[in-house]
């Protein structure tokens, strides 16, 4: 059984720790990840921004990168939608469009794949902290990520769950948004990051190190102390395993 | 006309201005909020929000689906009730019928109730240019006719004023000093307007449905204004784009069940009125004659298109725009369209077919997916937005360093190794520049990012690099995989297997 990870750029550039804590987590569960070092970017920041044959490129990459694999794995939910996009861009291409279909069928998010496929709900994590969650949008919305994480969240020992207010409204990143229209992506970050102090946490967990680098950079920004962590890191740490 | 509505300039600049103005953020926030966790409300309350969704999505479907069919019933049916119907390509034709009929009846005062359609033709300017007086009816949209602007809003056209500038204009217009007391500002509207009732000539209002069974047409509001402007004057003219029509009043009471609670968490409006034609003889009131001018303008170019048809599928609910994180920020001058919000955004370009000159409005958005979520009949606009994006380079009209970017990314992307040299180059590129593993410098690309931002750096190796021993490590140190976990996962590429390739999501 071939269960690969898709790191996604910003994964593997920003925050490679967020991938180890994936693999050693999952490792633990006795998921070996496998890693294709062919996989590159989805795509999406041409994609959103109208460039789709640069994205076919980019998507090419993917595709081959986990075409034997059976389950691939990503930490970002707004990455793990965008393979859902690629049978759209290959309609008119029959050999890519099937990989299309065979990749949006077996890719998983973090915590879709703990959840939905592995069937675990406690990883017997203690993370004695006031924790919010930041529900990110393509994750929650479109990929009707809900459910998962905060099953995840409920059965950590320890840990203090804030409700985060309008928790459902955008950080503001929205990719090339953010530099295109940077007043108004810096308006929404900034009210986000209100909400944010509002609850008093110390740290912010999310699902999607895009949306968690928008607000963490907010948070830095104004010297705010609260921590920024993926779920993924929040439970690897929380079992102790090191 | 103000300044933050003006078409000139780019989207960027007139938010530059909305984002500058805290008086219509608080406002627009204050109201959007109120709107929204009603509609929110009022969705639960009903108790099969998603169900009658769907349902409504199918009316729409089908119905544009079959304008053709419906729009000649409705037609028919409503000359049969002795309407006067017109058609009208575009802004110049509908404008003209407009005149004619005034001209015909010798008109010097026009009231009008709340429409969408006469904002996007412009009809006041019009009428008052040919010295017609006319007076919006509806509370929100006198306002903004007083201050000279256009609606910032598709339900709440005077969202962004708060209660002190409109007892400014109120007062203003009443030659005395009013209070900022909601009252008393409606109370002195109100005895406004009774005279212009009685004393206008014609009576003008948009449309919410057209029923194409009986060729009536349908009114939601809140004010009792459209029945005034339906009953006092001797002639009526309702403006409507020819997308408005539903097949029955079966299907109305679907639409009146999404409708209300959409826009503003009713359960129903406070007047919804059905005509079906001019006064007969023993009704009491009603005009006397009746016109519809069923108006085109760019509509039918979304018919056959199969990213933009569903845009006629809209109600008008204003949903989209309550929802909506950037609307929130910037609020509908912004836009700089009749129409603003996501669904602006969408409409106003493609209701121009201008595609080089209006698409700028498609980068106004993070593509959160808000409004395709709060839309009673699911339009997915956050789609749509990226094809207009998509459109715009296709045809050549794509921003020359964005372009030469996408290039660069799409050589790097296309190889991993050519990715994993980048990343080393960047790594190197960056040590001037980070302190404490953050970037704080504002050029270039980082320059709108670091004004709210402070960029992380890269790692000081990337997981690619350290995949080798980490995968050793995990090797030495993880467990099996139980049998149990190992099952699962065999009955789902099983089941995987036996479905064939749904492309759907993993349930």
């Amino acid at each position: 059984m071939k269960v690969s990870l898709f790191i996604t750029c910003l994964s593997d550039a920003i925050y490679p720790r967020v991938g180890e804590a994936m693999v050693r987590l999952l490792a633990a569960h006795g998921v070996q990840l496998d890693f294709p070092p062919v996989q590159t970017c989805c795509g999406q920041p041409s994609y959103n921004s109208g460039y789709w044959e640069e994205t076919r490129t980019a998507a090419k990459t993917i595709l081959k990168a986990f075409e034997s694999s059976d389950f691939v794995v990503s930490p970002s939910g707004s990455c793990t939608y965008m393979v859902h996009h690629y049978p759209e861009l290959f309609k008119d291409d029959p050999h890519w469009l099937q990989l299309a279909h065979e990749l949006e069928a077996k890719t998983y998010e973090f915590t879709q794949f703990l959840v939905q496929v592995l069937g675990i709900t406690d990883v017997g994590a203690h993370f004695p902290y006031k924790v919010t969650y930041h529900p990110s949008c393509h994750g929650s919305r479109l990929l009707g990520v809900r459910e998962e994480p905060m099953t995840l969240l409920s059965q950590v020992r320890g840990l203090e769950l804030v409700p985060l207010p309008f928790a459902e409204d955008c950080c503001g990143f929205g990719g090339t948004f953010a530099v295109k229209m940077s007043d108004i992506s810096g308006a929404m970050v900034s009210e986000k990051v209100d909400h944010i102090k509002e609850t008093e946490a110390q740290v912010l967990v999310g699902l999607d190190m895009a949306c968690l680098m928008n607000i963490a950079g907010n948070l830095r920004h104004r010297g705010e102390q609260v921590r920024v962590m993926h779920l993924a890191e929040l439970l690897y740490e929380g079992v102790g395993v090191t | 006309m103000n300044p933050a509505q003006s078409t000139q300039g780019t989207v960027k600049e007139r938010a530059d201005v909305a984002l500058n103005n805290d008086f219509l953020r608080n406002a627009v926030k204050f109201t959007t909020e109120r709107l929204r966790s009603g509609k929110q409300a009022a969705a639960t309350e009903h108790g099969n929000w998603e169900e009658w969704r769907e349902r409504g999505r199918q009316i729409r479907l089908h119905t544009i689906a079959h304008l053709d069919y419906y729009l000649n019933t409705f037609v028919e049916n409503a000359r049969k009730n002795g309407v006067h119907v017109h058609f009208a390509p575009d802004t110049a034709a509908a404008t003209d019928i407009v005149m004619t009929i005034a001209r015909h009846k010798q008109a010097e005062s026009v009231v009008k109730s709340k429409s969408m359609v006469s904002e996007e033709l412009h009809i006041n300017r019009a009428l008052e240019l040919a010295g017609i007086e006319t007076i919006e009816s509806d509370l929100g949209e006198y306002i903004i006719q007083l201050a000279g602007e256009g609606p910032s809003h598709i339900v709440i056209p005077a969202i962004h004023k708060n209660r002190y500038q409109i007892a400014e204009l109120l007062s203003e217009d009443a030659g005395e000093e009013l209070p900022p007391d909601t009252t008393i500002l409606a109370g002195y509207v109100r005895r406004k307007l009774r005279e212009k009732f009685l004393g206008a000539d014609i009576g003008m209002t948009g449309c919410n449905f057209a029923i194409a069974e009986t060729g009536s047409m349908v009114l939601f509001e809140n004010e009792g204004n459209a029945r005034m402007v339906t009953t006092l004057p001797k002639t009526q003219i309702t403006l409507m784009g020819m997308e408005r029509i539903i097949p029955s009043w079966e299907d109305l009471e679907v639409m009146a069940t999404l409708l209300p609670r959409s826009a503003t968490g009713q359960r129903l409006t406070m007047y919804m009125s059905g005509i079906t034609g001019p006064k007969r003889t023993a009704d009491g009131d009603g005009p006397e004659e009746m016109h519809i001018i069923i108006v085109d303008n760019g509509r039918s170019e979304q018919l056959g298109d199969p990213e933009f048809q569903e845009l006629l599928n809209c109600i008008r609910c204003g949903a989209c725009l309550n929802v909506c994180p950037v609307y929130r920020h910037i609020g509908g001058h912004s836009y700089g369209g009749t129409y603003s919000g996501p669904i602006g955004a969408v409409l106003t370009p493609a209701l121009n077919r201008n595609v080089a000159e209006w698409d700028d409005i498609a980068n106004a958005s993070s593509l959160c997916g808000a409004c395709y979520e709060a839309c009673p009949v699911k339009i997915p606009l956050h789609d749509m937005l990226v094809y207009l994006r998509r459109r715009k380079v296709e045809r050549g009209h794509g921003n020359r360093w964005e372009s030469l970017g996408m290039k660069g990314f799409a050589v790097l992307m296309a190889n991993s190794k050519r990715l994993a040299l980048a990343l080393k180059m960047g790594r190197i590129a960056q040590k001037p520049v980070v302190h404490d593993k953050g970037i704080t410098i504002k050029m270039g690309p980082l320059k709108g990012w670091n004004t709210y931002r402070v960029a992380p750096s890269m790692a000081d190796h990337s997981f690619r690099e350290h995949w080798q021993e980490l995968s050793e490590e995990t090797r030495r140190t993880a467990p099996p995989m139980d049998a149990q976990t190992r099952d699962r996962m065999e009955q789902i590429l099983r089941q995987r297997r036996a479905s064939g390739i749904t492309g759907g999501q993993h349930e």
